[in-house]
Parts: C-alpha cells; sequence; structure tokens
C-alpha cells in the first residue's frame, strides 16, 4: 500500500450501488489519470454511510468533505477543483454539513450526532475488501486477545456481564445462548450466523456483511474458541450478491493470513468459516429452518425443543446469531463488558441499528443507543416527514411487528417497551408512516406478505393467515361487517398462540396493533364504508366542488375514461362515479383544486 | 498469522495509510498548489513530503494541499501546522529543503527559521 495525501470515500453498499456510484467510481478514476494524481489521491470504496437518502455519497479526507447526490458530471469539477486545486466545491456539498462555510466534522452533522456506531463502526470508513484496512482500525485485536489471553468461560462471562441481546429480534441473551451451546455434550459443534435478512424494509445485516464483513468473520470464530467449535456456516440470502462477494473475499483473506484455519494465532485452535446461500424464503430467517436449510434440506421449522444450542447443525450443539450480534461483539472483547453495559437502557443494552425507511426524509440506516426517544429517531436523524404531512404511525418489527401510534412516541427504544406496546425490535426496520397511510392497508399488505411467507407446515399459519387475509380484503374493497372485526381478531389470538414457529406467531401483529391503535380506521371502512386516509381505492370517490369549479373543463379532457360530463364554460363538471377508476388523473389536473378525494 | 506481533505489524504499517480518514489530529502539512505553485515546482515538493512521511513512519501528520498562499513570488510555498504551536510558513521550498524541514521541524521540534518567510523577509 502507497501513502496518499488524500483519500476518496464512495459508498459502495447497495443502496449507493443502485444510485449508480460505480460510474463514480470508474469516472474518478479517469479524472485522476488525467490530472496525473494517480500517486497522491485514493480512491477507496466502503460500505454504507448509512444516509443512503442522499446517494452516491462521496467523501474526501483529509478535510472530510461530505459531497452527496453525486451524479458522474460532478466528478470531473471535484477532481479538478477539489483534488486538484485543493478548493471544495462548496455547492456539492450535503447541505446539512456545511456550517457558516465552515464544513462541519462528520459527528456533527445532524443525521449522525444522536447516532453511535459500533457494529457500523467500519462501514463507510475501511474498504471492504482490503484485510489490512480492517486490521488497521484494531481489527482481529480482539481474536487475538480471546486465544492469547483468555479462557472460553472468560469469553463468555464478558458476554454475559455486557448484557447484549440478540439483534435479530427475539432478543435473547447472548452471553446465555453461548454458554447452553458451550455445555452441551457433543463431540463436534458448530456456529451459524443468521444473514437471512427477510424483511421487508430492513437492511442493517446486508449493510454490514458489505461494509465491514471481516467483524464477522473475526466475530464467529471468537463463538468457535468460547463454545468449542471448529467450523462455522454463514446462511446468507442470494439476493445479497454484494454481501456474498465480499464476506468471500473476507474469509478468502482471512485464510491467506491465517485468521482463519489451523493454529490460529500459533496456538492450538482451528477454525474454519463456508457460505451457504439461501434461496429467499422468509421462513429460513428461523433457526430451525435455517438450520434444515442449510443440511440441504426444506427450509422449515421444527418444533423447539431441542435448542439449536443441544441439536442443531447434523443434530450437533449450535450456536447461532445474527449479523448485528456477531458485529458487536469484537469491541465489546477490546473495550469490556462495563464500557458496553453503560450504554443503554437496564434491560437492553448497547446499540441497535435501524433501516429507517417511508414517510421520512433521511432514510437509511441509523445506529442509536437503546433508550433513544422514538421521537428523536424520527424527527432529529430521520429529519421529519417530508411535505410537512403529519405523522400518524411508526411501524417496527417488520410482519412480526405492529405499529406505534404518535401518541407514543416519547418512548424509550428498547425490548420490553416495543414489546408491551404491541411491537417489537425485530431486526430493525422502522417504516414511518404519514396521514395517507390506511392503517388496514398497511395489516394487509404484511399479511399478504406472510401468506406468501408461511411454508405451509401447521395449520394455524397456514389456513389462518389466509383467511385473515381474505377478511382484510373484504374490508379493504367495502365489503366488511362489524362481525368481520370481531372473528379477525380472534383469529389473530389464536393463530398468535397455535402456530408451530415464529413466523405463524408474530404474523398477526401487524393486525392486533392496528387493531389496538387504530380500530376507528377498522370500523369507518366497515360501517360508514369510507377509508379515511383515503388510500382504498375501492371506497374511494372523486368529486367535483361545484363552488369552486370554474368550468374549464380540463379535467374531463385528462379523464383516461371519459367519464366526467359537463359543458364548457356553462356547466358545473360532474364525475360519474360507476365508470370512474379512481385514478386521481383529474384531481392533479384541475388548476383550481376543485376536485377532492374523500 | 502466528502471533499477535505478525498483526501488530500490519496494524502498523496499515495504520499510516488510512490514518487520514480519522480526526483532524496531529500536525498537517499543506502544499500551496494553484497554478502558481505549481509551475514554480510544488508538485515534486508534495512528492518528496509523502515519501519522507512514509519513510519515516510519521503516523500523525497529514500532506495536504490547498490553493493560492498569497505570495505567488516565493512558491513553492508549504504551511505547517502542528498542535500548540503557530503556523510556520517556508517559501521557496525545494525536494531537498523538505527533507531538513521533516526532520528538524516535524520530528525534531525545532522550526528551519532560515526557510521561512520571516527569513526571507529580513
Amino acid at each position: 500500500m502507497e501513502l496518499y495525501r488524500s483519500h476518496v470515500l464512495v459508498c459502495g453498499g447497495t443502496g449507493c450501488t443502485s444510485s449508480g456510484c460505480l460510474k463514480i467510481v470508474e469516472k474518478l478514476g479517469e479524472e485522476l489519470k488525467k490530472h496525473e494524481l494517480e500517486k497522491e489521491v485514493q480512491v477507496v470504496k466502503t460500505g454504507c454511510f448509512g444516509l443512503c437518502e442522499a446517494g452516491p455519497i462521496v467523501i474526501v479526507y483529509p478535510e472530510g468533505a461530505f459531497y452527496s447526490r453525486v451524479k458522474p458530471e460532478d466528478v470531473e469539477r471535484i477532481a479538478e477543483e477539489h483534488l486538484l486545486k485543493g478548493r471544495i466545491v462548496t455547492d456539492l456539498l450535503f447541505k446539512d454539513s456545511v456550517e457558516a462555510d465552515k464544513i462541519k466534522s462528520i459527528e456533527q452533522v445532524t443525521f449522525y450526532k444522536k447516532q453511535q456506531r459500533i457494529a457500523l463502526r467500519n462501514c463507510g470508513i475501511i474498504n471492504p475488501e482490503s484485510i489490512e484496512e480492517y486490521v488497521a482500525f484494531d481489527g482481529y485485536s480482539a481474536l487475538a486477545k480471546v486465544l492469547t489471553e483468555m479462557k472460553p468461560e472468560a469469553v463468555i462471562d464478558v458476554l454475559k456481564r455486557s448484557g447484549l441481546r440478540g439483534r435479530g429480534g427475539g432478543g435473547f441473551p447472548t452471553g446465555m445462548k453461548w454458554e447452553f451451546t458451550a455445555k452441551a455434550q457433543g463431540d463436534q459443534k458448530y456456529v451459524a450466523c443468521n444473514a437471512d435478512e427477510g424483511d421487508p424494509g430492513a437492511f442493517m445485516d446486508r449493510s454490514v456483511l458489505e461494509g465491514d464483513p471481516h467483524a464477522i468473520v473475526e466475530a464467529m470464530a471468537i463463538a468457535g474458541y468460547a463454545i468449542g467449535a471448529d467450523m462455522g456456516y454463514v446462511y446468507i440470502r442470494a439476493e445479497y450478491p454484494i454481501a456474498v462477494s465480499r464476506l468471500q473475499i473476507a474469509i478468502n483473506d482471512a485464510k491467506k493470513h491465517g485468521l482463519l484455519g489451523k493454529n490460529i494465532f500459533g496456538t492450538d485452535f482451528n477454525f474454519d468459516l463456508e457460505i451457504r446461500l439461501g434461496a429467499g424464503a422468509f421462513v429460513c430467517g428461523e433457526e430451525t429452518a435455517l438450520i434444515n436449510s442449510i443440511e440441504g434440506k426444506r427450509g422449515m421449522p421444527r418444533p423447539r425443543p431441542p435448542f439449536p444450542a443441544h441439536k442443531g447443525i447434523w443434530n450437533k450443539p449450535t450456536v447461532l446469531n445474527n449479523v448485528e450480534t456477531y458485529a458487536n461483539i469484537p469491541q465489546i472483547i477490546l473495550k469490556g463488558a462495563e464500557w458496553y453495559s453503560s450504554i443503554g437502557t437496564e434491560r437492553s443494552k448497547g446499540t441497535k441499528v435501524f433501516a429507517l425507511g417511508g414517510k421520512i426524509n433521511n432514510t437509511g440506516l441509523v445506529e442509536i443507543p437503546m433508550g433513544t426517544k422514538l421521537r428523536d429517531v424520527i424527527y432529529e436523524i430521520g429529519g421529519g416527514i417530508p411535505k410537512g404531512k403529519a405523522f400518524k404511525a411508526v411501524q417496527t418489527g417488520g410482519p412480526s411487528g405492529g405499529c406505534i401510534p404518535a401518541d407514543y412516541l416519547d418512548t424509550e427504544i428498547d425490548y420490553d417497551n416495543l414489546i408491551s406496546l404491541g411491537s417489537m425490535m425485530g431486526s430493525g426496520g422502522m417504516i414511518v408512516m404519514d396521514e395517507d397511510n390506511c392503517m388496514v392497508d398497511i395489516a394487509r399488505f404484511f399479511l399478504d406478505f406472510t401468506v406468501d411467507e408461511s411454508c405451509g407446515k401447521c395449520t394455524p399459519c397456514r389456513e389462518g393467515t389466509k383467511r385473515m387475509l381474505e377478511i382484510l380484503e373484504e374490508i379493504t374493497n367495502g365489503r366488511g361487517t362489524l362481525e368481520d372485526i370481531d372473528k379477525l381478531e380472534k383469529l389473530a389470538k389464536t393463530i398468535k398462540s397455535a402456530s408451530l414457529c415464529g413466523l405463524g406467531q408474530t404474523a398477526p401483529n401487524p393486525v392486533l396493533s392496528t387493531l389496538k391503535y387504530f380500530r376507528h380506521e377498522y370500523e369507518a371502512h366497515v360501517i360508514h364504508k369510507k377509508c379515511p386516509a383515503g388510500a382504498c381505492q375501492a371506497l374511494l370517490e372523486y368529486i367535483v366542488i361545484a363552488d369552486i369549479c370554474k368550468k374549464c373543463g380540463i379535467c374531463a379532457t385528462k379523464c383516461p375514461v371519459g367519464c366526467i360530463d359537463g359543458v364548457k364554460g356553462k356547466e358545473v363538471y360532474f364525475i360519474n362515479q360507476d365508470r370512474c377508476i379512481k385514478c386521481g388523473a383529474c384531481m392533479g389536473a384541475c388548476p383550481f383544486k376543485a376536485i377532492k378525494k374523500g | 498469522m502466528k502471533s499477535i506481533q505478525e498483526l501488530e505489524k500490519m496494524r502498523q504499517e496499515t495504520l499510516e495509510k488510512v490514518n487520514l480518514r480519522r480526526d483532524r489530529k496531529g500536525t498537517r502539512i499543506v502544499v500551496g498548489m494553484a497554478t502558481c505553485g505549481i509551475s514554480a515546482g510544488a508538485r515534486p515538493v508534495l512528492m518528496a513530503l509523502l515519501e519522507e512521511v512514509k519513510k519515516r513512519g510519521l503516523e500523525d501528520v497529514t500532506v495536504t494541499q490547498t490553493g493560492c498562499i498569497g505570495v505567488c513570488r516565493l512558491e513553492p510555498m508549504i504551511e505547517v501546522y502542528k498542535e500548540g504551536e503557530e503556523k510556520t510558513t517556508y517559501v521557496e521550498v525545494t525536494a531537498e529543503k523538505v527533507k531538513k524541514i521533516l526532520l528538524d521541524h516535524i520530528v525534531n521540534g525545532k522550526v528551519v527559521y532560515e526557510y521561512t518567510i520571516g527569513a526571507y523577509e529580513k
């Protein structure tokens, strides 16, 4: 590696890749060549910076200049002005990163200020394809410390005292899980990593694997030492091609440098790692289904107990953790249990990564200490709701979680608080909804997802979720009755208590939580046949307000089905409801806002 | 990797190369690289600085560039910002002068007065 005077970090996460970062890397290369700067300026493709909304992101060090939404045509100016002449191109900077013409350090930008990056600490800082850079940022020191200074029991003890709980959603104490597996009898044990992230809108595991894959390799080796395993599997979905390829590079490099393999750090500890690709079934994120899938069987859950700690992969004791859980572990080993447990709330320690999406200004990835208020995440870090609309609810936990209404915005985020509100932490999806979102429709959306993804092994989930979806469809189409709401609630409770695995047990949560907080919306659908948010098409009506109509006839010319009658200049226009397809074209076309929906 | 020493060696070797991305601490050497600086020979100076910093393994030193420092007739110019010290401006710098500046000023903390703008003015 050469020494460079300037490093240009380009985000190479999936978000920025889809918004065109590869073209920018290519263009940067050309420009550097043109100005003969290749020996002075290094271009590094990193993992996700978190602020996906402003992507593609380019950060230039040592100045720390934060360029956002960079287009290939901007690259020429950045290269010529900033990299060649040393003049920062102020108008291309992320607007929140400049104050009175001075660049704020990145930690001072509002989006990052309240964040604390532990799991994401290297994302956007190192080149994920360089083992040297990971090592430079203290990589593999935790493994070295564990292997040369600590007994396996001591490692487990540190984890127990740190208070780390499973980040996949369940929140089971990681130290205890490791202890059970360490104590289980078995000639062979396994370490597994659940990277089958499937919640709609959640992408933190992908970002960790894309931005800091060695952290997972290191943490899994530590787990192997703690429980007495010499083999590990990472189960990752094939839909994450960038993550798969970077993880494979990391595994290969670790093997090449003897950080995986035999006699690591000259000790008698051996550990090897393999990737298993998932075909994208949501149920394979459930631990027993995942284990079946690793073994090459059909991905279906089985009853627990026995838990994987006793009978996991090939019926051998297995410790199975989520990607984000692993990403915390090297830091806990290096900085200590006390450091980690000083962050967070009484029963939820450390930080949690959330994928912020939906009706929010700063879509992206945020890592916050447990105990941060929902309000801070949505209004400060997230930058609030776009277009000045009103906040309605935030959905956490994906299809297993629920919707939390505005009254609870001051709730401190931790495992127990979210469960008591009828939602859950889940893997960390956080979808913000505004006044235009219909809560019945949201419940229908998630049920549609679970019906698709139910594996079909147990009846409550297979049949029950399907029936729930049918009822929800009736309601959103205006054919529901009050009895339907009761039936829905009863069905939901039955499925919750009778299903075999976590998928079925949590599938009714979106319905139950919306019934709890937004029952009036359900009732409006069945009693008044109205959708208060104006989202359910079947219940919509576009009406011309006679007093405002200027009889211009623009609406009639825009209507694709010709259902608007009237005489230009003489007669107020009228929409024939029986022929209207509710496309809303007339409303958008009317220059006088004389058409309303309701 | 057979020992912690090996890991530490790799860490140290890479650290100085990625240090730039950490907090802006330590010493900053800024080279004037506007048209005036470049035509007076700022680029060889910059390359010499990078080379020396690398050779000496100076982890907390960043070398960067800026636009026109203002006294174009004295280019190439470099400015040294050391923590707890006032800015030092060196003028008519050459690749040879760079070696002395790095050794005396950056490493040993003694400003090379004869190369500074103050000495030139007298």
